[in-house]
C-alpha cells in the first residue's frame, strides 16, 4: 500500500504540486491524469526520489520512503518512461538485467528472469537477447523498456507517459497487454497520462490534477458520470462519454435470462461492442455466450445519465 | 555585452602598445634579467604586426578563393567522381602538421616570406574546403527539391540558394584558417619571414621572456579579436536565415 | 572508345609532370648548388618510366576494377621509391660520402599522382572497417620493409639518417614521449576536469573560457614562456625539481603541449557527457543506479566515441607541435628540422619532417578507425 501524505513540491516559491494526498491499494492501477504542467509528473517523481519533495511524506508498506538511500529506494520500484531510456550501448538483455545485477543476483538467475520476461511480453528470447535497442521497433522498445522495470519484481511500478512515443494501433494493444500483465503479477502500478481515454481503459482508479492540486480521486465510472469541477468535465471531453461509460462495463454485468437470435456475443465484451454490434446487425437484443441475453434498451439504461 | 566591451577594450590596448610601446616597457621590465630593454626595438612593432597580418590576410584570402572553387567543382555534377577522393585528400591532409609543412616549403621554394606564405595558403585549404563542401552539401533536402520545382537552372541553385546558404559555414571555414594561420605564421619567422614570431625568436635566443611574452601577447590578443570578429559575421550570416 | 575515369586521367596528368620532370636532385656536396636528373637519363629508367606511363594510361579506363587499380597504384608507388634508391646508389661514386641525391620534383609528383590513385582505388573499393585496419598495417609494414631493405641508402634522407642513427632513434623517443606524454597527462587531467564541469553547471564558462585563451597564444611563444616560469617554480618550490620540474630540456615543451591538449580533452568529454540522450540518464537514476555507477556504466561508455575524437585530435595536433620543441631545446624530430633550416641543409629538415608527417598521418588514420568502431559498437 501507498500512502502520499500532503505532498507539496516548490519551484521558486511556486508549488507545482500543491498539498496531495492519495492512497493506493495493493495491487491496484492508479492513473495520474492532467493537462501538462499539472504536476502529475513531478508527484510521480517524488515517489521514487528523483525529485525530494518540499513538504509531506511517502509511505510504502508503512516506511516513510525518505528514511532509505534513494538509489536503494529506487532499485525496489520499477519505473519505465516515455521514449523508453533504453541504454543504446547494451543489448536487451542487459538492459532488462539493469536491475537485479545492480542488486547482485546470481548470473543464472538473471538469464532466467530476463528470459520469463521476454516470453512474458512476446518478444522470442533467442531472437531479441542479443539485439541492440536500435534494432527495435517502437512497440518492442517500449515492452522492454516495461520489461526492465519490472525485472527485480518490484511490487510497486511507476510510468511515465510509457505509450507516448507509440503511434495509436500498437498503443491500443500495448495497454491491453499492460494490463493484463499488471493483473497476472498483481504489480501496483501509478501511470501518469494526459489522455484521458487511456486513463478509462487502463484504470481501476483515476486522479485528476491541475495546476498542482488532486481535483478528484475516484473510479472511471464515477469520473465520467460526476466530474467534480468544470476542468474534470472538459477533461473528460462531453462528446462520447456515454459511449466511455460502457465500454468500462462487460456484457455479463448487465446480461438477463431470455433467448435473442444471431451471432452471440462474448460475456467479457464491453458493453459498448454490445451496443455497436445491436446497431449494425440491427437486433434489439444479443444472446449472451454461455447463456442469457443483453438487450438494447438495458444498454441504453446503462449510457444514459442517472 | 561585457564580452564585448573586454574586446574593445583589449583591441584598443594592442593599438596603444603598437602604436607607442615605450610606456608599456614597465610592465614588461620584470621579465628581463640583466639589464635587457624591454621592448622589441630592431623592428618596429608596429610594422611587425602589419606583415604579419598581410601574410595571414592573403593565404587566407587565397585558401578561400581556391578552396571555395574547388568544392563548387566536387560538388557539380561534372566533377562529383571526384568527391569521396577530395574528401579523403581533406582528412589526410588536416594530419600533416603546419610546421612540417612550412619546413618542407623551404627546400621548394627558399627562405623569406613566399615559403611561409604559400605554407599558409595550403594548410588553410583544408578547413575552408572542407566546411564549404559541407555547407554546399548539407542543404535540407526540402530546399533543393524546392529550388529544382520551380525551375531554378543548377547555375541559379548555386548562386541564389547553395552558396548564400553555405555561408555561414564558409565563414566558419575562413576563422579557423585564420586562426591557426595567425599561429602558424610566427614560426615562419624561423625561416626568415617578416612575422611576430622575429620578437618571439629573438627573446628566446637571447633569455629575454619580454620579447617572448609580448610577441605572444599581440598575435594572442590578434587571434582572439579576428576569432570574435567571424563569429560576430557568422552569427550575422545565421541570423539572417533564421537559424539563430 | 571505352568511358574514361577522371580523377584518373587527373592522376595521369600529374604522373605524366612527374615523368617530364627531374626525378632527383644530384649535389657533388652540401653546399653547390645541384642538378636534376630525369628518370629516363638513369640506364634502368627507360624501361620503369615506360611501365609507369603505361600504368596511368591504362588506369585512365573507367571499367578497372577497383582491387585491381589498387594493386597498380601501390606497384607503382613501390616502383617510383625504388627508382629513388637505384638512381642514387648509381649517381652516388663509389666510396663518396660527399655526393647527395635527393628527391627532386619528379618524384614527389610521381609518388603523389600514385598515393592519390591510391587513395581513390580505397574509396572504390568500400572497404569494411577490419580491411581498413588490414590496409593500413600492410601499408606501414611496406614502408617499414623497403626502408629496412637498404633499397633506399644512398639517398640523402638516409645518409643523414645514419650519420646520426643513435641521436635519430633518441630525439624520436623524445618526440613519441613528447606527444604520448603529453596525451595521457591531458586525459588524466581532462576528463575528470569534463566531468566536473558536466555536473557544475556554474564553472562551465569559466573553465572552457581560460582553456580558449591559452590555445590562441601562440605555440612557439607558449613554448617559450614556460621556461621561466617552469625555471622558477623548479628553483622557488621545494621538491619541485627533484619531481622532474625543470625550466629547460622536454619539461617545458611536455607542459605546454599539455596545456594545448587540455580544450579537446575537456570539451569532447563535456560534449559526449551531455549527447547522452535525457531519457537515457533519467532511466538510470530511476533504475536505482548510483550517481558512480550512473557515470561509470551509462555516461562515459556513450561518451567514448566522442571522447576518442579528442584522442585523435590531441595525438595528430601534438605530433605536429612537438617538433617545435626542437626550438627550445627540448628534443624531438623538431631537432632536426631546425638545426637544417639553420644550415640550409634540407636532408636534415626532410630528415625531421618526413617522420613526423608519417607519425601524424599514421596516428591520425588509425585513431579514426578506432573512432568508427566505437561508434558502431555505442550505436
Amino acid at each position: 500500500m501507498i500512502e502520499i501524505r500532503n505532498l507539496s513540491r516548490l519551484y521558486g516559491g511556486l508549488a507545482v504540486v500543491d498539498d496531495v494526498s492519495l492512497t493506493v491499494d495493493k495491487g491496484q492501477l492508479l492513473v495520474l491524469v492532467g493537462t501538462s504542467g499539472s504536476g502529475k509528473t513531478t508527484l510521480l517523481r517524488m515517489i521514487n526520489r528523483l525529485v525530494e519533495p518540499s513538504a509531506g511524506r511517502v509511505l510504502i508498506e508503512g516506511v516513510d520512503t525518505a528514511t532509505l538511500p534513494p538509489h536503494l529506494l529506487r532499485r525496489r520500484i520499477g519505473y519505465a518512461i516515455q521514449g523508453h531510456g533504453l541504454f543504446p550501448h547494451r543489448t536487451v538483455a542487459q538492459n532488462i538485467a539493469t536491475v537485479p545485477r545492480l542488486l547482485g543476483w546470481p548470473r543464472a538467475q538473471v538469464a532466467a528472469r530476463v528470459d520469463e520476461l521476454l516470453d512474458l511480453f512476446q518478444l522470442d528470447p533467442a531472437a531479441f537477447r542479443d539485439r541492440m535497442p536500435h534494432q527495435l521497433s517502437g512497440g518492442q522498445a517500449q515492452r522492454v523498456g516495461v520489461a526492465r522495470a519490472l525485472a527485480a519484481k518490484p511490487d510497486l511500478l511507476l510510468m511515465d507517459e510509457p505509450f507516448g512515443a507509440l503511434d495509436p494501433l500498437i498503443r491500443a494493444k500495448a495497454q491491453a497487454d499492460l494490463k493484463e500483465i499488471q493483473r497476472r503479477l498483481g504489480t501496483t502500478l501509478i501511470l501518469v497520462t494526459h489522455d484521458m481515454a487511456e486513463a478509462v481503459a487502463l484504470g481501476d482508479r483515476i486522479a485528476v490534477m491541475d495546476r498542482g492540486r488532486l481535483l478528484q480521486d475516484d473510479t472511471p465510472a464515477r469520473i465520467l458520470t460526476d466530474p467534480a469541477t468544470p476542468f474534470v468535465r472538459d477533461l473528460i471531453g462531453t462528446a462520447d462519454r456515454a459511449l466511455r461509460l460502457l465500454s468500462l462495463i462487460p456484457v455479463a454485468a448487465i446480461a438477463v435470462p431470455g433467448k435473442a437470435q444471431g451471432a452471440p456475443i462474448a460475456p467479457d465484451a464491453s458493453l459498448r461492442d454490445a451496443l455497436a454490434e445491436c446497431l449494425w446487425s440491427g437486433r434489439e437484443a444479443l444472446p449472451v455466450e454461455g447463456g442469457g441475453i443483453v438487450t438494447l434498451d438495458a444498454l441504453r439504461a446503462q449510457a444514459s445519465q442517472r | 555585452m561585457i564580452g564585448r566591451i573586454l574586446l574593445a577594450l583589449a583591441g584598443l590596448v594592442l593599438l596603444a602598445f603598437l602604436i607607442a610601446p615605450a610606456p608599456f616597457a614597465p610592465l614588461f621590465q620584470p621579465f628581463t634579467r640583466n639589464g635587457a630593454p624591454a621592448i622589441y626595438a630592431q623592428t618596429s612593432l608596429l610594422s611587425l604586426t602589419l606583415s604579419h597580418l598581410a601574410i595571414v590576410a592573403a593565404a587566407v584570402a587565397a585558401s578561400t578563393v581556391i578552396g571555395l572553387t574547388l568544392a563548387i567543382l566536387v560538388t557539380r555534377r561534372a566533377g562529383r567522381e571526384f568527391l569521396p577522393l577530395a574528401r579523403t585528400v581533406t582528412a589526410v591532409g588536416q594530419t600533416f602538421p603546419p610546421v612540417a609543412v612550412l619546413a618542407l616549403a623551404v627546400p621548394v621554394l627558399g627562405f623569406g616570406t613566399g615559403p611561409t606564405l604559400v605554407a599558409l595558403f595550403l594548410y588553410g585549404l583544408l578547413p575552408v574546403f572542407e566546411n564549404a563542401l559541407a555547407g554546399l552539401t548539407g542543404q535540407p533536402p526540402a530546399v533543393t527539391e524546392a529550388a529544382r520545382g520551380m525551375g531554378l537552372t543548377p547555375r541559379q541553385r548555386l548562386w541564389q540558394i547553395d552558396l548564400p546558404l553555405a555561408l555561414p559555414l564558409l565563414l566558419a571555414g575562413m576563422r579557423l584558417t585564420a586562426v591557426i594561420s595567425l599561429g602558424t605564421a610566427t614560426i615562419g619567422s624561423t625561416i626568415a619571414a617578416r612575422t611576430l614570431g622575429e620578437v618571439i625568436i629573438a627573446g628566446l635566443l637571447s633569455s629575454n621572456t619580454a620579447f617572448v611574452l609580448q610577441g605572444g601577447l599581440v598575435v594572442g590578443i590578434l587571434a582572439v579579436l579576428i576569432h570574435h570578429g567571424f563569429q560576430a559575421l557568422e552569427s550575422r550570416a545565421r541570423r539572417r536565415m533564421g537559424l539563430e | 572508345m571505352a568511358r574514361l575515369s577522371p580523377p584518373a586521367v587527373l592522376f595521369a596528368l600529374i604522373g605524366a609532370a612527374g615523368l617530364a620532370l627531374p626525378l632527383v636532385q644530384f649535389k657533388a656536396n652540401r653546399i653547390v648548388p645541384g642538378e636534376g636528373v630525369g628518370l629516363s637519363a638513369l640506364p634502368f629508367g627507360l624501361a620503369v618510366a615506360a611501365g609507369l606511363a603505361a600504368v596511368l594510361i591504362a588506369g585512365c579506363a573507367a571499367a578497372w576494377p577497383a582491387v585491381l587499380r589498387l594493386a597498380a597504384a601501390i606497384a607503382g608507388l613501390v616502383a617510383v621509391v625504388l627508382s629513388l634508391g637505384a638512381a642514387a646508389s648509381h649517381l652516388t661514386p663509389e666510396g663518396n660520402t660527399l655526393a647527395r641525391v635527393a628527391p627532386a620534383a619528379g618524384f614527389w609528383l610521381l609518388a603523389l599522382g600514385f598515393g592519390l590513385m591510391a587513395a581513390d582505388a580505397v574509396n572504390r573499393l568500400r572497404p569494411s572497417l577490419a580491411l581498413r585496419w588490414l590496409l593500413l598495417a600492410g601499408a606501414v609494414a611496406l614502408a617499414a620493409g623497403i626502408l629496412a631493405s637498404g633499397a633506399l641508402d644512398g639517398v640523402s634522407v638516409m645518409r643523414e639518417y645514419a650519420t646520426r642513427r643513435d641521436l635519430f632513434m633518441r630525439e624520436a623517443q623524445a618526440h613519441l614521449a613528447l606527444a604520448f606524454g603529453s596525451l595521457g597527462l591531458a586525459l588524466l587531467a581532462g576528463i575528470p576536469l569534463g566531468i566536473a564541469i558536466f555536473q557544475g553547471r556554474r564553472w562551465r564558462g569559466t573553465v572552457l573560457g581560460v582553456l580558449n585563451i591559452l590555445q590562441t597564444i601562440p605555440s612557439l611563444a607558449l613554448f617559450g614562456i614556460m621556461i621561466p616560469i617552469l625555471g622558477w617554480v623548479a628553483a622557488a618550490v621545494p621538491g619541485a625539481a627533484g619531481a622532474g620540474v625543470s625550466g629547460i630540456g622536454t619539461f617545458p615543451a611536455l607542459v605546454a603541449l599539455f596545456l594545448y591538449a587540455l580544450l579537446p580533452v575537456v570539451s569532447n568529454t563535456l560534449a559526449g557527457l551531455s549527447g547522452v540522450p535525457a531519457a537515457t540518464r533519467e532511466a538510470a537514476v530511476g533504475l536505482g543506479m548510483t550517481r558512480t555507477q550512473v557515470l561509470a556504466q551509462v555516461l562515459v561508455p556513450l561518451a567514448l566515441p566522442v571522447l576518442l575524437a579528442a584522442v585523435r585530435i590531441v595525438l595528430v595536433q601534438n605530433i605536429g607541435l612537438a617538433v617545435i620543441a626542437g626550438l627550445i631545446g627540448g628534443g624531438g624530430f623538431g631537432t632536426f628540422v631546425f638545426q637544417g633550416l639553420n644550415q640550409t641543409a634540407m636532408d636534415l629538415v626532410l630528415l625531421g619532417a618526413l617522420p613526423t608527417i608519417a607519425l601524424a598521418l599514421v596516428a591520425g588514420i588509425a585513431l579514426d578507425l578506432a573512432v568508427q568502431g566505437a561508434r558502431r559498437g555505442a550505436a
